[in-house]
């Protein structure tokens, strides 16, 4: 299906949940309510849109100027050769998001990955860990306000002479 | 407690692989819980190598980070670099040049066979097949020969930059190239009668670790894991950058997507590249400024002298490590428009403007500065698609780069992949997925 | 004059004397043709040290070129690549279960200091980690550039003091 009939039919199901966002670059982007994440990703996925890959997923970091974090979704769909990205803003105060492991089995390591950086929790993951960090590591490092330098090691350090 | 240390049963045995395992390349930990010989359960620890690539980004210029991005896939730098020069170009709304995207394809394509031949490599060896091995890293080095004559580097090159490339190719380029061509046609053909029906090798990767196209899509894989699954989605066929759809070449897919398809297809795979590589050497147009380099010039000390009272006039011979960018030929190699590439040496030591230029560009603050927005770009890596998302807040630092890795995908599918499997075929299936620290962990 | 005691004569020429200069002599002649060595590989250096293995460049020319990967069997860690501070202790883990004597070699600008990535995930040089014998700049060192280190390490064991068992320990 093209992008164009894929946005109307989105803005078909799901309304006052999805707004588009005009780019200057021609990508397709979507702004979706946080709370309808689940079915929407669900309706892309499937018939008639078919998405059936999930390219990317991801986070922006904009506490200090929107005080929100923003997920970013990129979707890939072999069969029509389209891309589409998708963007919901995840608030301050609750810091969780709907978990999309039942459908697309990449997002284990990919939300694992941003909960490791960014802090945010998945509902409904099956195996909430840190992926790159150890074990003991605090704060989030991709977070704005984690200094780029601020080590915390794992094994004591020589003292060098 | 890790997760499997919860979920295995009394009676198996738990064993652990890696980070530092002599039959795995990479750092990466594997945790099995074993029946006999067959695994039953396996958790995969990554993050040995996180560097905090795309920390460091964001406090680097986007001129700066360029070097960084070499080291994500190290096997294949050039493809790195020129997946990041060309979201930066979409980003910025310009084009190379046409001689330029021509060099890139070279390059990128010589990257891609580079990749494949250590991803064999590695995985062949760690069966055993030891001879192969070092066939294969024969014709690798032949080819680094070749990109070091032109980039200065063997791996870590920084080549390819936003608007063009750093230098044109070598004037000797076809020597080094018409050699590293020609190995590596004989390797793969060597290796094809050692390999493609050696009994032991057919046994080992045969109907193992068999991957179907429906959880291929669904675990997001991309490249050569995904075409050896019989799915044909390749990036340079699907969204034609470069000058890749002007070029033919097949896209060799796989019908079972077991280990011995991966192999095949990255077998095939460089065979197509390198006859993306004929065919772009014959269509890339030629330098229209070669002819003025065989001008001698004058020396640059005696350029800055001469500056001194008055504008320079003649030709600059430029030292030994800037040869290839010169003036006269960056019309062939680079954007017009001091905006987003380095302004010429020659005229940065000769002249005021130029060194005000330079200057500008460097100075933070200034440099490349794109307008805001989010931009999503991919190529065609060794591994898979390759894709830059950089949100940009206006100042000359990215506000976000997150890398989409590739092999990112694949390995988290390893888990699925070597259930139920002996232990001896958790090392074919490791090398077929040709896991990249650098690009895994970032 | 005394009597020479024959107990700290043999402990005078044992540890300086004629004899034990020249067993410490071949003891390292020994020592340094003998490399065997365990690649601790982690990143893109690692690339270079294929390269330096393999047939073009050959390392095992100079007496350097058999891998075991038991870090009991290895007298020489061949650290090439970032550490990671998730890393460390593994590192440190290999480290330790080398038996004596033993030599280091930091292979890249990442082992050696951290090299371009000064952030909060890598550590800044191995050697905050474990003593090293050797250095290597370069990101990626050139394969000839390890060639030359490995010549440097075998200098330095033969110069070395030997540690043999029988040696009369002061
Ligand atoms: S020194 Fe350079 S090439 Fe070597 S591991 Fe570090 S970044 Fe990679």
């Amino acid at each position: 299906m093209e992008n164009k009939k894929v946005i109307e039919a989105l803005k078909k199901t799901f309304p006052e949940k999805v707004t588009e966002i005009p780019d200057r670059l021609g990508d397709t982007i979507v702004r979706i309510e946080k709370d309808a994440l689940l079915n929407i990703m669900e309706f892309l996925k499937n018939r008639p849109c078919e998405f059936t890959m999930l390219l990317d997923l991801t986070c922006v970091d904009y506490l200090s100027s929107k005080g929100c974090f923003e997920m970013v979704y990129h979707l890939f769909s072999i069969s029509s050769n389209n891309r589409i990205r998708i963007k919901t803003e995840v608030r301050k105060n609750e810091l969780d998001i709907d978990s999309l492991s039942d459908l697309w089995k990449n997002t284990n390591w990919l939300e694992r990955e941003v909960f490791d950086m960014f802090g945010i929790n998945f509902k409904g993951h099956p195996d909430m860990r840190r992926l790159f960090m150890y074990e003991g590591f605090e704060g989030y490092p991709l977070r704005k306000d984690y200094p780029l330098r601020k080590r915390q090691p794992k094994i004591p350090l020589r003292r060098l002479t | 407690m890790t997760r499997i240390q919860k979920e295995a049963s009394k009676e198996s045995l738990l064993i652990n692989m890696g980070p530092s395992h002599p039959a795995m390349h990479g750092t990466i930990r594997i945790m099995l819980e074993l029946d006999g010989e067959v695994v039953r359960n396996s958790e995969v620890e990554v993050g040995y190598l996180h560097r905090g690539f795309e920390k460091t980004c964001e406090h680097k210029t986007y001129f700066n980070l360029l070097p960084y991005t070499d080291r994500l896939n190290y096997v294949s730098p050039l493809i790195n670099n020129l997946g990041y020069v060309m979201t930066m170009e979409k980003m910025l709304e310009i084009e190379a040049p046409e001689r330029a995207q021509y060099i890139r394809v070279i390059m990128s394509e010589f990257s891609r066979v580079s990749d494949h031949l250590t991803a064999l490599a590695a995985m062949t060896m760690e069966c055993g097949a030891f001879t192969v091995f070092l066939y294969y890293i024969q014709a690798r080095e032949e080819i680094w020969n070749f990109i070091e004559q032109t980039t200065g580097a063997r791996m870590t090159t920084s080549y390819i930059r936003i608007g063009g490339v750093r230098a044109d190719l070598h004037p000797d380029f076809k020597g080094l190239m018409d050699k590293a061509m020609k190995v590596t046609r004989r390797v793969l053909k060597d290796v094809k009668g050692l390999l493609d029906k050696n009994k032991i090798w057919i046994d080992r990767t045969r109907d193992i670790a068999v991957v179907n196209p429906e959880m291929a899509v669904n675990y997001g894989f991309t490249g050569p894991c995904l075409r050896a699954s019989g799915v044909s989605y390749d990036v340079r066929k699907a969204h034609p950058y470069l000058v890749y759809d002007q070029l033919e070449f097949e896209v060799p897919l796989g019908d079972k997507g077991d280990n011995f398809d991966r192999y095949m297809v990255r077998m095939k795979e460089m065979e197509q590249s390198l006859r993306i590589i004929e065919q772009a050497v014959e269509k890339m147009p030629d330098s229209a400024s070669r002819a003025g380099l065989m001008v001698k010039g004058i020396e640059p000390d005696e350029a800055i002298k001469a500056s001194r009272s008055k504008k320079a006039e003649e030709r600059v011979n430029l030292s030994p490590n800037l040869q290839g960018s010169e003036k006269d030929v960056r019309p062939d190699i680079l954007v017009k428009g001091k905006k987003y590439t380095v302004p010429p040496k020659e005229d940065t030591y000769t002249n005021i403007e130029g060194l005000i230029n330079h200057f500008k560009f460097f100075m933070s603050g200034h440099g490349i500065r794109p307008p805001k927005g989010d931009v999503y770009f991919s190529v065609e890596g060794g591994n898979g698609e390759l894709g830059f998302y950089i949100v940009s807040d206006g100042t000359d630092n990215p506000y976000r780069l997150h890398l989409r890795a590739p092999c990112l995908h694949i390995v988290s599918a390893l888990e699925e992949m070597i259930k139920g499997h002996y232990i001896a075929d958790i090392i074919p299936t490791f090398g077929s997925t040709n896991m990249i620290g650098g690009e895994l962990d970032r | 004059m005394g009597k020479i005691k024959p107990r700290a004569y043999y402990r005078e020429t044992l540890n300086g004397g004629f004899i034990a200069t020249k067993i410490n002599y071949m003891l390292g002649w020994g020592r340094k043709y003998s490399l065997f060595h365990y690649p601790f590989i982690t990143a893109c250096c690692g690339m270079e040290y294929m390269s330096a293995a393999c047939a073009h460049w050959d390392f095992d020319r100079f007496g350097a070129g058999m891998t075991t990967f038991s870090p009991r069997q290895a007298d020489m860690l061949f650290v090439v690549g970032t550490i990671s501070q998730k890393e460390a202790p593994v590192l440190k883990t290999v480290y330790d279960q080398m038996c004596e004597p033993n030599w280091v070699i930091a292979c890249g600008a990442c082992a050696v200091s951290g090299g371009i990535y000064d952030n909060y995930a890598v550590v800044q040089g191995i050697d905050k980690i474990i003593p090293v014998d050797v250095y290597i700049p370069g990101c990626p060192p050139r394969p000839e550039t390890i060639l030359n280190a490995i010549e440097k390490l075998q200098e330095k064991i033969q110069h070395q003091k030997q540690d043999w068992q029988w040696k009369i320990k002061k």
